[in-house]
């Protein structure tokens, strides 16, 4: 039987994306304060350049890029610095950001164009433009996407490959970009193969999502080698190593980054992100995102002003419902349950989703009955029972010599445990716990 | 019948294995004269009169190092946390040194924040421990660097010295503490430390916010407004990262006066144990 285009294992949750999939996106209206921590992206946290007090246009630089793997924070609005200070961050830490009292009658136009036009550029002065302009992976990751550009001088790449899974329940960030915004998909893309020197493109998209498909294959431009690749829906597709299997078959290596095999994969709203700059000559300073549940009174699509409160956010989607009771940042497979709604979206925040009381029941757990139901599950092929029982029994190091590091913590073993164990919070300790293991080492 | 028994049918293999026996025997015999490693006698008695629980408050690698290293001499039975002054006496009379003078130490907790001055912001459902709470956005408490009270230190500790209160604060009995360092290897939030019993003056939060932002999040946090620095002797607290730090360097010329102006009881002075003048009981908060 030939079941379509996708990985071995994984899990098939309740989508959910019929919330939002149909709504277009819309912009939310400014905020009256406006937060933005240092630490956005994956890498070293940003060093601040602005002081209290001091006014700042909409786009302006706030603080510096710190080192190669780090990424600059710009103002999403005009306004007024108000301080420097420690603020709430969605990883649940207090950490430094900027704030800025928003002027919310100013008309909001930019100083000047701050990013370049592409097409005169170099590779490297692309590279460049798009590491000033502060660009990081919209996946979650927020991993800069300079890096993912710059071309290694050691790899053979021969194929670039555009995520359009958007595997997580709920979310339609990338789902609605792609209908909405096909060509700065492509013209992202063509930016993108520009600059690792790559003729051959690959684009997954779920084939939940027919609309998205039908959109960038009418805007497909005819002088680029891509296609659209229709995948079997199932969760977690999005992940860059199933992906990979997916649509080209190739494994990556345990602890090989896909450039090993060839490949880069980027999401396809951070190549439409990389296309607005340059279209727009404004940084990264604002975001789509998904902000849906039942426990959401109009969920729907919105442009959020990077800094914004979820408070904010949330009401400009009329506010919570009676029943909401959890809020959680990204998808409800992999995003984190938001004990403060003071903290900030950030760059990476791919949607908000807001559960209700009989969604979010805590369910007793139970011993494993060794059913099997997460080997079959896993889609690195590792075997979360034996991981479950030494990570009960804190045998950290066991836990890593099986591999304990290939572990991308998508959840799908907690998902149909019929025992309710918490495997994968208890990977996620694990993880932590043998990473400051090593630092102290 | 021609395989009659005869004597060699004994003796030849009785020979062998004798001379075998006997050679190896020899071999043995000189190894253990030339090759011996002669260890002192006193290691192993030393040893059984220390607890055997190698619990490594010491700081030697468990209780029969610790026995080669008094023996040695390289340290006095006062380093054994657990042993009473009546079994210290008798192994420092055994080994003919002086016992030694060490200060009691004990684990102190920084943090103050109980359910009832520091509320949690969210209710969190996952896996019962502290570590695994702090991985989840921090564990819904509404300070972050704040006890989480799911009690992995009370887990942690061997020695029965760790409970946790109603309100959610582990209390460290001092008299059971071996300071053998389990309990701030715990923490997830390393609210733990060591200290010597003589340092009274402790300041019992990590919140880095200041003011009004720190009050807001627990009624006890350090608000950095620097009253115990100006009220201490001059160089005892110095104001660093939004908290209150004291030097310990300084730890004689610290007094009692440095807490009384402390507008939220963030910095105490600590006879004992800590936390035992009960707090106000918050009526509904408890339960």
């Amino acid at each position: 039987m030939f079941a379509g285009l996708t990985f071995r294992h994984g899990v098939h949750p309740p989508e959910h994306k019929e919330l939002t999939a149909g709504i277009p996106i819309r912009r939310m209206p400014f905020p009256e304060e406006i937060v933005l921590p240092l630490s956005q992206h994956a890498g070293k946290p940003a060093r601040p350049l602005v002081a209290p007090g001091d006014r700042v246009e909409r786009g302006d630089l706030l603080a510096a890029f710190d080192g190669w793997i780090s990424s600059p924070v710009h103002a999403s609005a005009a306004g007024t610095v108000t301080a420097v200070d420690l603020a709430p961050h969605p990883d649940g830490s207090f950490s430094p950001a900027i704030h800025i009292a928003v002027e919310r009658w100013s008309a909001q136009t930019p100083r000047e164009r701050l990013v370049p036009e592409w097409e005169d550029l170099s590779p490297e002065e692309i590279v460049e433009a798009v590491r000033h302009a502060g660009v990081v992976g919209l996946g979650g990751a927020a991993f800069p996407t300079h890096v993912k550009l710059a071309r290694p001088p050691d790899a053979e790449i021969d194929v670039v490959i555009l995520n359009g899974c958007e595997c997580e329940p709920y979310l339609t960030t990338d789902h609605r970009t792609m209908v909405e915004y096909p060509d700065r998909v492509w013209s992202g893309l063509r930016i993108m193969m520009r600059c690792l020197g790559v003729a051959r493109a690959l684009v997954g998209i779920e084939r939940n999502k027919p609309d998205a498909i039908a959109a960038l294959e009418e805007r497909r431009p005819r002088d680029l080698d891509v296609s659209i690749l229709p995948l079997t829906v199932k969760y977690p597709q999005g992940a860059e190593k199933m992906l990979i299997k997916a649509v080209l078959g190739r494994e990556v290596p345990v602890g090989k980054l896909p450039l090993h095999c060839g490949v880069v994969v980027q999401n396809v709203a951070s190549v439409a992100t990389i296309a607005e700059v340059f279209e727009t000559g404004l940084p990264l300073i604002e975001r789509i995102m998904t902000v849906t549940g039942k426990g959401v009174r109009s969920p729907g699509n919105l442009i959020v002003p990077v800094g914004t409160r979820i408070r904010d956010v949330l009401d400009a989607c009329g506010g919570l419902t009676e029943g909401a009771r959890e809020i959680v940042l990204g998808g409800p497979m992999m995003g984190a349950a938001q004990p403060n709604l003071d903290a900030p979206v950030l760059k990476g925040t791919t949607g908000i989703v807001a559960l209700t009381a009989d969604e979010v029941r805590r369910r007793a757990s139970h011993p494993c009955i060794r059913c099997g139901s997460c080997l079959d599950a896993c889609p690195v092929f590792l075997d979360p029972q034996l991981l479950g029982r030494l990570a009960k029994a804190q045998r950290w190091d066991e836990m890593d010599g099986q591999h304990l590091g290939v572990c991308m913590l998508c959840g799908c073993c907690s998902y149909v445990c019929p025992s309710n164990i918490p495997l994968s919070q208890m990977f996620g300790m694990a993880k932590k716990a043998l990473r400051s293991q090593r630092s102290t080492a | 019948m021609d395989d009659a028994v005869s004597l060699s049918t004994y003796l030849v293999p009785t020979l062998i294995l004798g001379g075998v026996g006997l050679t190896f025997g020899l071999l043995i015999a000189v190894a253990h004269r030339f090759l011996k490693v002669w260890e002192d006698p006193r290691i192993v008695e030393v040893a059984e009169m220390l607890p055997g629980s190698n619990c490594g408050a010491c700081g030697f690698a468990g209780c029969r190092a610790f026995a080669e290293g008094l023996v040695a001499e390289e340290s006095q039975p006062a380093g054994c946390t657990q042993l009473s002054a009546d079994d210290m006496e008798d192994v420092a009379s055994f080994l003919g040194v002086a016992a030694g003078e060490a200060v009691q130490r004990v684990a102190r907790l920084l943090c103050a924040g109980d359910a009832s001055v520091a509320p949690q912001q969210a209710e969190y459902l996952g896996l019962a421990t502290c570590a695994a709470a702090a991985a989840v956005a921090g564990g819904g408490k509404g300070c972050s660097w704040g006890c989480l009270g799911l009690a992995d230190c009370e887990v942690s500790c061997d020695y029965d010295a760790i409970h946790m209160d109603p309100l959610g604060l582990p209390h460290v009995t001092p008299e059971k503490c071996t300071a053998c360092n389990d309990c701030v290897e715990a923490c997830p939030k390393d609210l733990f430390v060591i200290m010597p019993v003589d340092q009274k003056l402790i300041v019992q939060c990590r919140s880095a916010l200041e003011g009004d932002l720190a009050e807001a999040i627990c009624s006890v946090a350090c608000t950095a407004c620097g009253k115990c620095a100006l009220d201490a002797a001059p160089g005892v607290i110095a104001m660093r990262g939004g908290l209150a730090v004291v030097d310990y360097d300084r730890n004689d010329l610290a007094g009692t006066e440095a807490i009384e102006r402390c507008p939220t009881g963030a910095i105490a002075w600590v006879e004992g144990t800590q936390f035992t003048t009960p707090r106000e009981p918050a009526g509904s908060a408890a339960g």
